[in-house]
C-alpha cells in the first residue's frame, strides 16, 4: 500500500444502502478510483473496524463520503469520529444532504415509532411488549448495549461540519466521478457547495416546451390514476412534478421513465426550503378564486407533508413535528 | 340636355329622366297611384296617363315610365289625357270601390260613380303589384305575389297561407298606395325596439339622442340588407353616399403615451328583487326609463303617462333599490337620493300626482343639493323613511283596487304602511360594468371589491392607477354625480397630459428581478403577474422582468420554485433576518 495516494473512507447511517449501490454502480470506473486512492474504512464492502479508524492520525484521511441521515447515537459518534480523522468531509446522497425518505420520520417521535414497530403494527408478535433497551445485563453478568435512538433525524450538516453535498437518491454516477475527480484534482468550488448545477430541473427537462402559457391545475391525480402522456409537462396533466423546485444534474432519471420528479436533488441555493417553495408554486397554479373550490383542488393532494417534503423534512425550516408531550 | 315642350311651356331637361319628373321640376301636377320615387316605375296604374304630341298625330302615353326625348310635346291636361285617365280612374274605382284614394281621384276628375260592374264594395286593392314588387325587389323576401290571372287575379301569399319567407318587414303595407294592406298583427315576429326608446325603431338610427359624433349606425340584426341581401334603401335616399354597407368593423392600433379609462357603469337590474314587481307589474319603471319617458323627445313628448294612457294621480319613488343592501350591493351609489328629489320636483311640475319618496337616509352631500332638497319639503312631496318591503297589486280595501301599493315600515312613526299610488318608480343603483373584469385584465390594473377600479391612493392618488400612464374617470371608478366625474376627468386629462408632456416617469424602486443564471424556464411566474411584466424569452429560456410594468407585488418571488426571481429590498435572507430578529429575547 503505497502512502502517497490519498486516503478515502465511506460510511453509512440512516439510509437504505443505495448510496453503498451507488459506487459499486461505478462499475470498471471503481477501479480508476482506487488506483487513485486507498479505501480505509468501508463497513459494506471491506473490513476494518472501527479501532482502526480511531488508530488513524487527525485528518489523515483525505475525504470520507457519509451517506444517510444521523438518528442514534452510533451514528453521531461515528461521524465525529470521521469528521475528526478527515479533511474533507461529503455528504453523500439525500439523507445526509436533507435528510432523505428517514427523515420523514420527523413527523413522529421515538415514542410512537416504537410503538408501532414493537406493538400496534399487524406483523409485529410481541406478546411481552419488549422494546429495544440500551443496556441489558445477561445471566452471565454480561452487558450488551445499543445506541440510543433519537426522536429526531438529523441531516449531516446538524450534526457534524460538512464541506460538499453530494445530492441524489441516490447520487448518479457521473456526479460521484465529477466529484471525485475534483477532489483528486484539487478543483473544488467553495465549501458548503452542492456538487450538482445550481438550477432547477426544468432548465434541463425536455418537456418544458410542452408546458402552457398559464398551468391551471383543476384536480391533482396520481401518476396511477391518468394515462399519463410521455411527452407533455407533468404539471400540465395535473400530476405534482417537484422538477421546478428541485436543482438539477440527475440528468432526468425519473422524467425519462414517465414519473415526475420527487425532488431528491433538493432545492436550489437559494431557496430556503424545498416544501415550502415548492407549495408556493403548486398554490398559485390553482385554477379557481372560489375558496371552497380551491380547498376541493387541494384535498385532492393525498399526503401533502410527505408530498412537498418527501426528501427535505429535517432540513426544512419545519425541521420535525412539534414534539408532543410524552402522557 | 333634352328640349321639350309641356302643356304649351318650352323647357329644358335633363337627360335621362321622365316625363313625370319633367313636369314635377315644372310644379305641373300629375296624378299617380302605383308611382313611388323609391321604386322603378312600372306604369300599372295607368293613371298618369298623358298626350305625346308628334307631328302627324298624338298617342297616349305613361308619364312616369315614358322618358324624355328631344322636340317632345306633351299636354297633362288635354281632352285625349283626361279622358282616357277619367276611363282609368272608372275602371279602378270599379276594382277597388273601397279605396280612399281612388275615390278622391275620381272626384278630382269628376267621376261620381262608375258604370262597371262592382265585384267587390269592400275592396282596397287596384292590383297594381307595388307590394310584390316592393317585396321582391327592395326587400328581397319575395313573400308575396300575384295569384291566378284575370277578373281573379289578387295578391296573396303562396297558397294563401301565412309565409315563412315573411320577414315582417311592413314594406308592402308602406308602399300600397290604395291602403289594401295593413299591418294588423305583429305580435310574435320581431319588433325593433332600441332598449329605452319605449317603442319599435328603425334599423337605422341615432343611438341616443345625446350621441357624440351625432351619426346613425346601421343595426345588422335588424336591418333587411343583412337579412336578405337587398333593400339598400337607405344608401338610395342619402344625398351624400355616406351609406356604406360594406364597411367593416376594423381594429386601430394607436400608440400612446397615457391611456384615460372612462368605461362608465351598469344600471343595476331591479328584476333581480322580485318584491318590487319590476318586469310583473305594469308602470312599476326604472329611473332611467322615466329619465326617458319625461325627455321632451319621448314617445310621448315629455308627458309623464301610465301604461293605459292616463296622468299618474300619485307617485311612488323607492331608494337605494339594489344599493346599501347586503343581498345586492353595500355601497351607497351616491346619485339615486338626488335624481329622486329630481324626479319628485318633475312630477310636481308636470303632473298634480301626490308623490312619495322612500328613504334610508337623505343624502343631499353636494353643493346646493341640501337647499334642493328643501325646496321640495316646501313643494309637498311626501317623504316617508324606511326601506320598502313590497310593491305588490293586491288589493286590501277598496282605495286600494287598481293601484299599486308600496307596503313599507315608516320608521319616524313605527307602523308598517300600506300606501297606494298608480306609478312606482325605482331609484336604480349604479354597478360597475359588466366587462369591467375584463377591462381591468386588459390594463393590468385590479378592481376594488365592490368591483370598481381601484385607484392608487383613495386620497392621494384618486385619478391614478397601479398600472401607470392609466388614469381613471367617472364612475368605473366609483358611483359618482355630474360634478364629481367632471372634475375627476379633468383631473385625470391633466395627470396625462402631463405625463405625456415630461415624456418620461419614474420607476417602482422595489421591483421583482429574475436571475438569468438561475432561471430554469418553468414560466410558473409568466401567469401569475397581474401586471404582465413577465415574459418568456424562448430562445434564452428563461423568464425576464419589464422594469417599467412590475410594481413588486412580489408574487412572481413567492411563486418561484427555483428562487431565482427575487424581491429586491425584500431578500429571502432580509426576511429571514427580520424573523430572527423578531425572536431574540
Amino acid at each position: 500500500m503505497s502512502t502517497e495516494k490519498p486516503k478515502v473512507a465511506f460510511y453509512w447511517c440512516a439510509s437504505c444502502g443505495g448510496c453503498e449501490e451507488a459506487v459499486i454502480d461505478l462499475a470498471e470506473d471503481i477501479l480508476k478510483v482506487t488506483a487513485a486512492v486507498d479505501i480505509v474504512f468501508w463497513p459494506v464492502a471491506m473490513d476494518f473496524k472501527k479501532t482502526d479508524v480511531e488508530a488513524m492520525e487527525d485528518g489523515s484521511i483525505a475525504v470520507s463520503f457519509i451517506n444517510g441521515a444521523v438518528r442514534n447515537s452510533e451514528q453521531e459518534e461515528m461521524v465525529n469520529l470521521l469528521r475528526r480523522k478527515s479533511g474533507l468531509v461529503v455528504a453523500f446522497g439525500s439523507c445526509s444532504h436533507l435528510g432523505g425518505i428517514p427523515g420523514l420520520a420527523n413527523f413522529w417521535n421515538r415514542k410512537t415509532i416504537f410503538n408501532s414497530s414493537y406493538h400496534t403494527s399487524p406483523s409485529t408478535d410481541n406478546p411481552e411488549g419488549t422494546i429495544p433497551q440500551e443496556k441489558h445485563i445477561m445471566e452471565d453478568g454480561k452487558e450488551l448495549t445499543l445506541p440510543r435512538f433519537y426522536d429526531t433525524v438529523y441531516t449531516l450538516d446538524q450534526v457534524i461540519d460538512v464541506d460538499y453535498y453530494l445530492p441524489g437518491c441516490a447520487p448518479p454516477k457521473h456526479l460521484i466521478m465529477t466529484a471525485i475527480t475534483a477532489i483528486l484534482e484539487g478543483k473544488l468550488p467553495s465549501k458548503g457547495a452542492v456538487l450538482s448545477p445550481n438550477k432547477s430541473l426544468c432548465d434541463d427537462c425536455g418537456r418544458n416546451d410542452s408546458k402552457p402559457e398559464k398551468l391551471a391545475i383543476k384536480a391533482v391525480k396520481r401518476p396511477w390514476e391518468v394515462e399519463m402522456d410521455n411527452e407533455k409537462c407533468f404539471l400540465a396533466q395535473g400530476i405534482i412534478c417537484m422538477g421546478p423546485a428541485t436543482r438539477s444534474g440527475c440528468e432526468e432519471r425519473c422524467i425519462l421513465g414517465n414519473m415526475p420528479c420527487r425532488g431528491c436533488f433538493g432545492p436550489t441555493d437559494q431557496v430556503y426550503d424545498q416544501g415550502a417553495k415548492f407549495l408556493g408554486a403548486f398554490a398559485s397554479l390553482l385554477d379557481s378564486d372560489d375558496e371552497e373550490e380551491i380547498e376541493k383542488i387541494v384535498n385532492t393532494i393525498v399526503d401533502p407533508a410527505g408530498t412537498f417534503y418527501r426528501f427535505s423534512l429535517p432540513s426544512s425550516i419545519l425541521r420535525r413535528k412539534r414534539m408532543e408531550t410524552v402522557k | 340636355m333634352v328640349n321639350l315642350k309641356i302643356d304649351g311651356k318650352t323647357i329644358q331637361v335633363e337627360d335621362g329622366i321622365t316625363i313625370l319628373q319633367a313636369a314635377e321640376q315644372q310644379e305641373i301636377k300629375i296624378p299617380t297611384l302605383c308611382y313611388h320615387p323609391l321604386m322603378e316605375p312600372y306604369a300599372a296604374c295607368r293613371v298618369c296617363v298623358v298626350e305625346s304630341i308628334s307631328g302627324k298625330g298624338s298617342e297616349l302615353v305613361t308619364s312616369c315610365n315614358t322618358l324624355v326625348k328631344n322636340g317632345m310635346e306633351i299636354q297633362t291636361a288635354s281632352d285625349k289625357a283626361l279622358f282616357a285617365r277619367r276611363m282609368n280612374v272608372e275602371m279602378l274605382l270599379a276594382q277597388a270601390p273601397a279605396a280612399v284614394p281612388v275615390q278622391e281621384l275620381a272626384k278630382e276628375l269628376g267621376i261620381e260613380k262608375t258604370r262597371f260592374k262592382i265585384k267587390d264594395p269592400d275592396e282596397k286593392c287596384i292590383l297594381c303589384g307595388m307590394c310584390v314588387r316592393a317585396c321582391e325587389d327592395i326587400v328581397g323576401a319575395s313573400a308575396i305575389s300575384f295569384l291566378q290571372r284575370g277578373q281573379h287575379r289578387e295578391v296573396c301569399t303562396p297558397f294563401g297561407e301565412q309565409s315563412e319567407a315573411c320577414i315582417g318587414c311592413t314594406a308592402c303595407a308602406f308602399f300600397c298606395p290604395t291602403g289594401a294592406i295593413t299591418v294588423e298583427d305583429l305580435h310574435g315576429r320581431k319588433v325593433i325596439h332600441s332598449e329605452l326608446d319605449l317603442g319599435p325603431s328603425t334599423a337605422i338610427r341615432v343611438p341616443i339622442r345625446q350621441a357624440v359624433p351625432m351619426v346613425p349606425f346601421i343595426d345588422e340584426e335588424a336591418c333587411i340588407h343583412f337579412k336578405t341581401g337587398e333593400c339598400k334603401i337607405c344608401s338610395d335616399v342619402c344625398q351624400k353616399e355616406a351609406i356604406d354597407h360594406e364597411a367593416q368593423d376594423e381594429e386601430i392600433e394607436l400608440e400612446v403615451g397615457s391611456i384615460i379609462l372612462a368605461s362608465g357603469f351598469k344600471s343595476f337590474d331591479p328584476s333581480l328583487i322580485p318584491a318590487y314587481g319590476y318586469g310583473r307589474l305594469d308602470n312599476v319603471i326604472t329611473a332611467l326609463e322615466f329619465e326617458r319617458l319625461v325627455n321632451a323627445s319621448s314617445p310621448t313628448g315629455g308627458k309623464i303617462l301610465l301604461s293605459n294612457g292616463e296622468e299618474p294621480k300619485s307617485v311612488g319613488i323607492i331608494h337605494c333599490v339594489g344599493s346599501r343592501d347586503e343581498n345586492y350591493n353595500e355601497y351607497c351609489s351616491r346619485v339615486c337620493c338626488m335624481y329622486s328629489l329630481k324626479f319628485a320636483h318633475l312630477l310636481k311640475e308636470k303632473t298634480s300626482a301626490d308623490i312619495y319618496d322612500f328613504y334610508i337616509d337623505m343624502r343631499c352631500f353636494g353643493k346646493g343639493y341640501e337647499e334642493f332638497y328643501h325646496r321640495l319639503l316646501h313643494e309637498g312631496t311626501k317623504f316617508i323613511r324606511g326601506r320598502v318591503s313590497e310593491v305588490s297589486d293586491m288589493a286590501l280595501s277598496k282605495e286600494e283596487e287598481g293601484k299599486l301599493i308600496i307596503r313599507v315600515e315608516d320608521t319616524l312613526i313605527g307602523v308598517v304602511r300600506r300606501i297606494p299610488v298608480d306609478m312606482v318608480i325605482l331609484a336604480t343603483g349604479l354597478e360597475p360594468g359588466t366587462d369591467s373584469n375584463q377591462i381591468a385584465k386588459v390594463f393590468n390594473i385590479s378592481c376594488s371589491q365592490d368591483g370598481f377600479f381601484l385607484e392608487r391612493h383613495p386620497k392621494l392618488a384618486p385619478v391614478s392607477t397601479f398600472s401607470d400612464g392609466i388614469f381613471l374617470a367617472g364612475t368605473c371608478q366609483s358611483p359618482k354625480d355630474i360634478p364629481d366625474t367632471v372634475a375627476q376627468a379633468g383631473a385625470a386629462a391633466c395627470e396625462a397630459l402631463a405625463l405625456a408632456d415630461k415624456g418620461k416617469f419614474d420607476l417602482e424602486p422595489i421591483t421583482a428581478e429574475i436571475d438569468e443564471e438561475l432561471c430554469a424556464g418553468c414560466q410558473i411566474c409568466v401567469g401569475l403577474c397581474p401586471f404582465t411584466a413577465i415574459t418568456y424569452d424562448k430562445e434564452k429560456g428563461i423568464s425576464e422582468i419589464n422594469d417599467a410594468l412590475c410594481k413588486g407585488c412580489g408574487t412572481c418571488v413567492s411563486a418561484c420554485p427555483s428562487g431565482a426571481a427575487q424581491q429586491k429590498h425584500f431578500r429571502d435572507k432580509q426576511i429571514f433576518a427580520e424573523i430572527e430578529g423578531i425572536f431574540i429575547e
